[in-house]
C-alpha cells in the first residue's frame, strides 16, 4: 500500500533511497571493512613477531583485543566522513531546498538522517569491528595470545567496537548539520578525535591525565578495552560519556538546523 | 492558493521583501515580476519555509507550508538554484522524492516522459547540461501532481525550443485549475504567458493587476509650438491628456481626432504620431524607482 501523507517512515524510506543512490556509500562501507580488518591484521602480526623482545610490563598490559580492534580507527576516519557527507553535500548541492520542499518539518528530515546512518554505521561498525577481532585473534594464537570471543568482557568490547562507530558518525552527521560545508565539519570532527588527544598529553600529571580520559577519542574507545587502563575510564562509563557528547552535538544541530535559513 | 499577509523578510540589515500583501490564485498564469534583487526568489523561498519570515506570514491552502499532510501533492516548485546532488540520477533523486510523500514509483516515470529526461534519466545529474537540469527541476515539481505550482525564473538556461515548451507547459497547468505562479525579472517573458501580474520592487507590491488592465492605454503623441491652445482645445473635447516633454499625450482619441481638431483650431501641428506602450515601459516605469542595481554610470 502506498500511503497518501508524508510521515517519519517515508522520510526514513526516502533517505534510505538517497544514501544509496550515491557511489561514495559503497565505496565508504566496502573500504571501511578492508582497511579496519587489514591495518588489524598487520599490527597483530607486528606485535605477535615482536614478542619475544617485549619487556614484562609491556606483556602484562598488552591487551589483545584492544590491540586487535585498533583498525577501527581507521573507521572513525571513514565513518565520520560518512555522518558529514550525508547531511554537508546537501547544503553544497543545493539539495537540502528539494529535501525541505519534501519533508518541511526539519527535525523529522534529520531524525530520518540519523537513522539511516545509524542503521548503516551500525552494520559496517559491526561487520568490521567482528573482522578484526577473528584476523587478529588467529594471528596472535601462532603465539597462544588470542582470546575467544567466549572469554569474559570480549564479547562486549567487539560489538562496543560497532557501536563506537555508530556514534563517530552520527556525532560527525550533527558536526555537518551545525558547520554546513564538508571540510569544515570534516576537519572539526578529525581535529576533535585526532588533535585534542595530542594536546591532552602535554598537560600537567595530574589532572592532565583525568582530562585525557574525558576527551572524547579516549572516553568512546575504553568500550574496546578488556583489560584496566590508567588511561582510560572503565568501557561503559567512557562509552556513556561519549555518547553524552554525540548527544550534545546532536542537541545543537537539530536546535540549529530548525531555525535557520536554507 | 498561496496567501501573503504583511509577510517580511529581513536579512542582516537588509529588507529583502517588506510588508507584501498578494494572493495568487488558480485557473491562471500569475506572473512575479520584479528588477534583479526586488525579492522575488526570497518570497518563493518564504511561502516554502526555507527561510523564515521575519513578521507576517504566508500560507498555501490555508495552512503554513511545513503543516502540508503532503506537501509534494499540495505544491510543486522549481527554485532559482539547482537543488539537486550530481552524484546522483535523475530517476533515483525523483524516486527519493517520491518515496518521501508517498507517490508510486510509476509517477517518476511520466514526469520524466513529460519533461523529456527519460533518455538520460539513470546517468548522473552532474552530466547535465543547464536545460536538462531546468527539466529535472520541473520533473521534481510536477511529481506530486500538485494543484500548486511555482516556478522561479524558469526559462534561464533553456534554448527557444525549451522556452516554447515551458509557456505551454505553464499555460497548460494553469489550464487544468491549477494556480501557476512564475517569476521573472522581464516584461517580455511574462506578456506572452501571464495572465495576472504581481510585480515586486525592492521587495514592496508595486501592482497586482489583470495583464491586461497593466497594459497601458494607447494614445497620440502631438506636438505643437502653440500647445497651450492644443491643451484646451482637446480639453474642450473631454478628452483625456497630459503634458510630456514639449509634447502633449491625448488619450482616447485617434491621430485623426486630433489632427482635425487642430485644423479647425487653426493650430499648427508639428508632429502627430500614434503610441503602443509596451508592456516593457509600463514596467521599467513602474519599478524605476525601485531598481537595486543600476546598469552603467
Ligand atoms: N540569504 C541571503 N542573505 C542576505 N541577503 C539576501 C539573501 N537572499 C537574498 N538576499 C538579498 O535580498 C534581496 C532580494 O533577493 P532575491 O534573490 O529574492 O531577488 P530576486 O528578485 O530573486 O532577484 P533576481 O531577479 O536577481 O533573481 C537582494 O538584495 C539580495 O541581495
Ligand atoms: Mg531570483
Amino acid at each position: 500500500m502506498v500511503l497518501r501523507k508524508a510521515t517519519f517512515a517515508g522520510a526514513v524510506a526516502g533517505e534510505w533511497i538517497k544514501i544509496w543512490t550515491v557511489r561514495s556509500t559503497l565505496w565508504t562501507m566496502f573500504s571501511t571493512v578492508v582497511v579496519t580488518v587489514g591495518l588489524s591484521s598487520l599490527l597483530a602480526l607486528a606485535y605477535t613477531l615482536s614478542y619475544d623482545r617485549l619487556g614484562f610490563r609491556a606483556r602484562l598490559a598488552f591487551d589483545p583485543v584492544a590491540y586487535g580492534l585498533a583498525g577501527l580507527n581507521f573507521g572513525v576516519i571513514t565513518l565520520g566522513v560518512l555522518g558529514v557527507l550525508a547531511v554537508s553535500t546537501e547544503f553544497s548541492s543545493g539539495l537540502m531546498r528539494t529535501s525541505l520542499s519534501a519533508v518541511p518539518r526539519r527535525s523529522r528530515l534529520l531524525a530520518a538522517k540519523a537513522v539511516v546512518l545509524a542503521v548503516i554505521a551500525l552494520a559496517v561498525g559491526l561487520i568490521s569491528s567482528f573482522a578484526a577481532f577473528f584476523a587478529s585473534q588467529a594471528i596472535f594464537s601462532m603465539r597462544r595470545l588470542g582470546v575467544g570471543i567466549g572469554d569474559p568482557e570480549v564479547l562486549r568490547a567487539v560489538t562496543g567496537g560497532g557501536l563506537y562507530l555508530t556514534l563517530i558518525a552520527l556525532i560527525s552527521l550533527g558536526a555537518g548539520a551545525i558547520v554546513r560545508h564538508t571540510a569544515g565539519a570534516i576537519t572539526s570532527v578529525l581535529g576533535v578525535l585526532f588533535v585534542a588527544p595530542i594536546f591532552g598529553v602535554f598537560l600537567p600529571e595530574d589532572w592532565g591525565r583525568t582530562v585525557q580520559k574525558f576527551l572524547p577519542p579516549a572516553a568512546g574507545s575504553a568500550i574496546l578495552t578488556t583489560r584496566e587502563t590508567p588511561v582510560t575510564l572503565p568501557p561503559w562509563q567512557g562509552f556513556g560519556v561519549f555518547a553524552g557528547y554525540t548527544a550534545l552535538v546532536l542537541l545543537v544541530a537539530f536546535v540549529l538546523f530548525r531555525r535557520r535559513d536554507v | 492558493m498561496i496567501s501573503a499577509s504583511g509577510l517580511t523578510k529581513v536579512y542582516g540589515g537588509k529588507t529583502a521583501v517588506d510588508h507584501a500583501d498578494f494572493t495568487v490564485r488558480p485557473g491562471v498564469v500569475t506572473g512575479f515580476l520584479g528588477p534583479n534583487g526586488a525579492g522575488k526568489s526570497t518570497a518563493m523561498r518564504l511561502i516554502l519555509g526555507l527561510d523564515r519570515a521575519t513578521s507576517g506570514s504566508v500560507t498555501v491552502n490555508g495552512r503554513l507550508y511545513r503543516d502540508l499532510p503532503a506537501p509534494l501533492r499540495e505544491v510543486g516548485a522549481l527554485l532559482e538554484a539547482k537543488a539537486w546532488h550530481g552524484g546522483r540520477s535523475a530517476y533515483n533523486h525523483l524516486r527519493f522524492l517520491a518515496r518521501t510523500n508517498g507517490i508510486p514509483n510509476r509517477r517518476v516515470r511520466e514526469v520524466l516522459d513529460i519533461v523529456g529526461l527519460h533518455d538520460v534519466a539513470a546517468k548522473r545529474a552532474r552530466g547535465y547540461s543547464l536545460g536538462m537540469g531546468q527539466r529535472l527541476g520541473i520533473a521534481a515539481a510536477l511529481l506530486g501532481d500538485p494543484a500548486i505550482l511555482m516556478f522561479d525564473e524558469p526559462v534561464n538556461g533553456l534554448d527557444p525550443e525549451g522556452i516554447l515548451w515551458i509557456r505551454r507547459l505553464m499555460q497548460s497547468l494553469a489550464a487544468e485549475g491549477r494556480t501557476v505562479f512564475v517569476s521573472s525579472h522581464l516584461m517580455s517573458e511574462m506578456a506572452l504567458t501571464a495572465g495576472h501580474l504581481i510585480v515586486i520592487g525592492r521587495g514592496r507590491i508595486l501592482a497586482d493587476t489583470p495583464m491586461a488592465d497593466f497594459i497601458p492605454a494607447s494614445h497620440v503623441r502631438v506636438r505643437s509650438p502653440d500647445l497651450a491652445a492644443l491643451g484646451r482645445a482637446v480639453a474642450a473635447e473631454n478628452w483625456r491628456a497630459r503634458t510630456a516633454e514639449e509634447a502633449l499625450l491625448v488619450y482616447g482619441a485617434t491621430p485623426a481626432d486630433v489632427g482635425d481638431l487642430a485644423y479647425r483650431h487653426g493650430i499648427r501641428i508639428h508632429e502627430l504620431s500614434p503610441v503602443h506602450p509596451s508592456l516593457e515601459e509600463a514596467f521599467m516605469r513602474l519599478t524605476a524607482d525601485s531598481v537595486e542595481f543600476h546598469g552603467g554610470g
